[in-house]
């Protein structure tokens, strides 16, 4: 077995990778209990499990922050850029192995830092949105919500710069800009939208700390601040944030779809220009969708809704892509291909029931309710997920060399999928009668308790499908059938190479023929 | 169908027309309007509609999967390929399809937000101040009510409204809606209370510890009862007294003034 110190002192980006996964799946654990102790503390009106609504607000900021920052941003551009860009594009590895180290470190501090909320004594409750006054005033250590989003946010830009560069100059002899993985296209996208737009993020929770801790007055109007600027410059970086999600993930969906399926991706110009392209031209546009009920001016929120409803073109177009792909393919129902195609109809439901949400007039009713919330899980919380675990299925043979055991695998993704639909699509349902988010309890209610019960029970049942999940994973590695280098029978790179690849990732550089294709499927 | 057909294209009209009268701050015509009702009727328009999107991509999703499942003498993929012609027309035909749908759901939208923003003539003025963890109402005679709103049936209501700490956001979901409210600046929303009854208020912005318990009341009268019951509070207003608030109640008793609160 290879030591300890080898892989924390390692530059090798596939080691990078998997770190990333170690540290991304304990934060999903970590959150996802926060999700379980929630559940369990709203399945009765009146105090639960704590009496105490403080201690609830404390599990909801860290299942938010810890969700995005500390899981599916990291699992999705620290774990599978790093795993699979290099090998995709047929370089040894990244332009920066020890920048590359270095972003992976600073990830750690950044999870390190936000499992400490459990054991400081004022613990942050200000909601992974932070809006002032309430996180300038309270006496929970807002402190500590600015350093974890400045650490993470600091280890996503460097981890950026180098995958830019590395696919920019370290693409093997052949493969030209149109010959690059989906996968691959939408993760630059990701991290130039990561380099535009973190710096914001970053200037926001900082300025709320220097008004709590150091006196100064950005958000006191009292004092010549505003409130509304923090939202503004909050939503600024948040929405192309959920893009940064979005982008890999459905990228992860494409390469599953296209090696299961065995077929070519549908229209690869249009899934890159109109869709990738069209996102990063949009992403910037919509951020008051986020402020319909916030007090801002009237005409950003008519002119937002217009650029915010246009989204629905690049995302058509990707949707496009993915059941075009289908098409007349040769499918096999692997575990990775059910939670593919299970991301294919979750995200069907959620990107469907953002549209209200795109014009103000019908936000003013249920902004801020269970629908939001019901939504916003549908179409990038479970999607996402639902796609990072179909992304590890996929990528288990090559990173292993061995094979995990499908039967566990799909019921493991049955399981997930109803626990999800209970909960989530109940959520909306309660939402617009009524349900505002973020409460402790119910009292004036009582009419919902029903519902909320049945979403904890829902949570229970998805919780077990996940467990299942990462238990197959684990045992698979330590003793699961040989995989063979290719199993899935796909002509992408990686797979061209031995599994699990070593260091260098080919014995010698690869070299591609003129007619490949990273989705040119061959009979025989 | 017809009236919302001519609501979609008086919509776009307004759209494409109008924008600057609409920049310029032109309202409409005060009339007998329910937000509230209005809200429905699109709510239930646009669900119908992303249902019926829904399900049909749905199903042809699970039609092409059905169809293209590995069996033997289907090993591999056999996707068309695209001549350049019907590449581009897979990208500038969903546009035109998306942007359409886009462009008339903004319309009608935007009607609707007309309606939520321009407050009809006839109103009855309430200032608002929110705050850890109360409502505190006063109406313009200067009578003062907390977490519990009363008003007239008939008499659309707006709610002029500031925040003395932290956010907040009247929700009202009996009449679909909200507004934040925060320190420095002053919110409104109108809602629409046709008849006698009452309605729920809470709290949907994260406000602090006890955002969850937040509540309060809005109780609908009629005309005449709405009328006996404020003459209540102006004579209770009057015997407590604030004199500074209201000129036609500084005419009572001065040594009451002393118990200003
Ligand atoms: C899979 C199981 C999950 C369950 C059962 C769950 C449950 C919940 C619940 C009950 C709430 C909010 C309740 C409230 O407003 O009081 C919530 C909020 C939230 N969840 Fe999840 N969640 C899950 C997964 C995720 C994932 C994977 C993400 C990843 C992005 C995520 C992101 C969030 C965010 C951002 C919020 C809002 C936090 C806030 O209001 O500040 N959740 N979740
Ligand atoms: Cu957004
Ligand atoms: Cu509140």
């Amino acid at each position: 077995m290879m030591n300890l110190k080898e892989w924390i002192f390692t530059t090798d980006h596939k080691r990078v990778g998997v770190l990333y996964l170690i540290g991304s799946m304990l934060a999903f654990a970590v959150a996802g209990i926060m999700a379980l102790l929630m559940r369990a503390e709203l399945s009765t009106i009146g105090p639960t499990i704590t009496a105490n609504p403080t201690q609830y607000n404390v599990w909801l900021y860290t299942h938010g922050a810890v969700m995005i920052l500390g899981f599916q941003i990291p699992a999705l551009t620290g774990f599978f850029a790093n795993y699979c860009i290099p090998l995709m594009i047929g370089a040894k590895d990244v332009a920066f192995p020890r920048v590359n180290a270095l972003s992976v470190w600073l990830f750690y501090v950044g999870v390190i830092l936000a499992v400490l909320t459990f054991f400081i004594p004022d613990p942050p409750d200000v909601m992974w949105t932070g809006y002032p006054p309430y996180s300038t005033i309270t006496t929970g250590n807002t402190a500590m919500y600015s350093f974890t989003v400045l650490i993470l946010g600091f280890a996503s830009i460097i981890g950026g710069v180098n995958f830019l560069t590395t696919v920019a100059y370290m693409r093997a002899p052949g493969i030209k800009l149109n010959k690059l993985n989906i996968f691959v296209w939408c993760t630059l996208a990701a991290f130039v939208l990561q380099l535009i737009f973190v710096p914001v993020l970053g200037t926001a929770v900082t300025l709320i700390s220097m008004d709590k801790y150091l006196g100064t007055n950005f958000f006191d109007p009292t004092k010549g601040g505003d409130v509304l600027t923090y939202q503004n410059l909050f939503w600024f970086y948040s929405h192309p944030a959920v893009y940064v999600i979005f982008l890999p993930f459905i990228g992860v969906v494409y390469e599953i779809i296209a090696a299961h399926a065995r077929n070519m991706v549908f229209n690869y110009k249009m899934v890159v220009y109109g869709g990738v392209g069209g996102i990063v031209l949009l992403a910037g546009e919509v951020w008051v969708h986020h402020l319909y009920v916030s007090g801002m001016a009237d005409w950003l929120r008519i002119g937002q809704m217009v650029t915010t409803l246009m989204i629905s073109i690049p995302v058509g177009l990707m949707m496009i892509g993915l059941i075009g792909t289908l098409y007349k393919g040769s499918i096999a129902f692997n575990t990775p291909m059910l939670y593919a195609l299970g991301v294919v109809f979750l995200f069907l439901i959620g990107g469907l029931t953002g549209i209200p949400l795109a014009v103000p007039s019908l936000t003013i009713g249920v902004s801020d309710t269970y629908y939001v919330v019901g939504h916003f899980h549908y179409v990038m919380a479970v999607a996402g997920t639902f796609a990072i675990f179909g992304g590890v299925y996929h990528w288990f043979p090559k990173m292993t060399g061995r094979m995990y055991n499908e039967f566990w695998g799909k019921l493991g993704f049955w399981i997930t999928f109803v626990g999800v639909n209970i909960v989530f699509w109940i959520m909306m349902d309660i939402g617009v009668e009524g349900m505002p988010r973020r409460y402790y309890d119910y009292a004036h209610f009582p009419q919902f308790e029903g519902a909320h019960q049945w979403m904890t029970v829902g949570a229970a049942i998805l919780a077990v499908g996940f467990a299942i999940a990462v238990l197959n994973w684990i045992l698979g590695a330590i003793n699961g059938e040989p995989a063979g280098d290719n199993p899935w029978g796909s002509p992408s790179l990686e797979w061209t190479t031995v599994s699990p690849p070593p260091h260098g990732n080919w014995p010698s550089p690869p070299s591609v023929a003129e007619d490949w294709h990273p989705y040119g499927f061959k009979k025989g | 169908m017809h009236d919302k057909i001519r609501r979609g294209a008086a919509g776009l009209a307004a759209l494409l027309l109008a924008a600057p009268a609409w920049a310029a701050g032109a309202k409409s015509e005060p009339k007998v309007v329910d937000p509230a009702r209005d809200w429905d009727h699109l709510w239930r328009e646009v669900i119908v509609d992303i249902t019926i999107i829904g399900v049909l991509f749905a199903i042809v999703t699970a039609w092409f999967i059905w169809q293209a499942r590995r069996r033997p003498g289907n090993e591999v993929g056999a996707s068309p390929r695209l001549s350049p012609a019907s590449a581009v027309g897979w990208v500038v035909i969903p546009i035109f399809v998306f942007l359409s749908i886009d462009l008339y759901t903004a319309a009608n939208g935007w009607v609707l937000w007309n309606t939520f923003r321009d407050v009809p003539a006839n109103r009855l003025e309430i200032k608002l101040e929110a705050g850890m963890y109360s409502w505190d109402y006063t109406y313009p005679n200067g009578v003062r009510t907390q977490n519990q709103l009363v008003v007239p049936a008939g008499t659309p209501v707006v709610l002029r409204m500031t925040s003395r700490d932290t956010l907040h956001s009247h929700y009202i979901p009996d009449f679909r809606v909200k507004e934040d409210s925060m320190p420095g600046r002053i919110t409104y929303l109108w809602f629409n209370p046709t008849k006698p009854g009452e309605h729920v208020v809470t709290c949907a912005e994260y406000c602090g510890v006890m955002h969850g318990y937040m509540a309060g009341r809005i109780i609908v009268k009629a005309p005449e009862e709405y009328a006996a019951w404020m003459k209540g509070e102006e004579t209770s207003l009057a015997a407590a007294s604030i004199p500074a608030v209201e000129p036609a109640t500084a005419t009572k008793p001065a040594k009451l003034a002393a118990k200003k609160t």
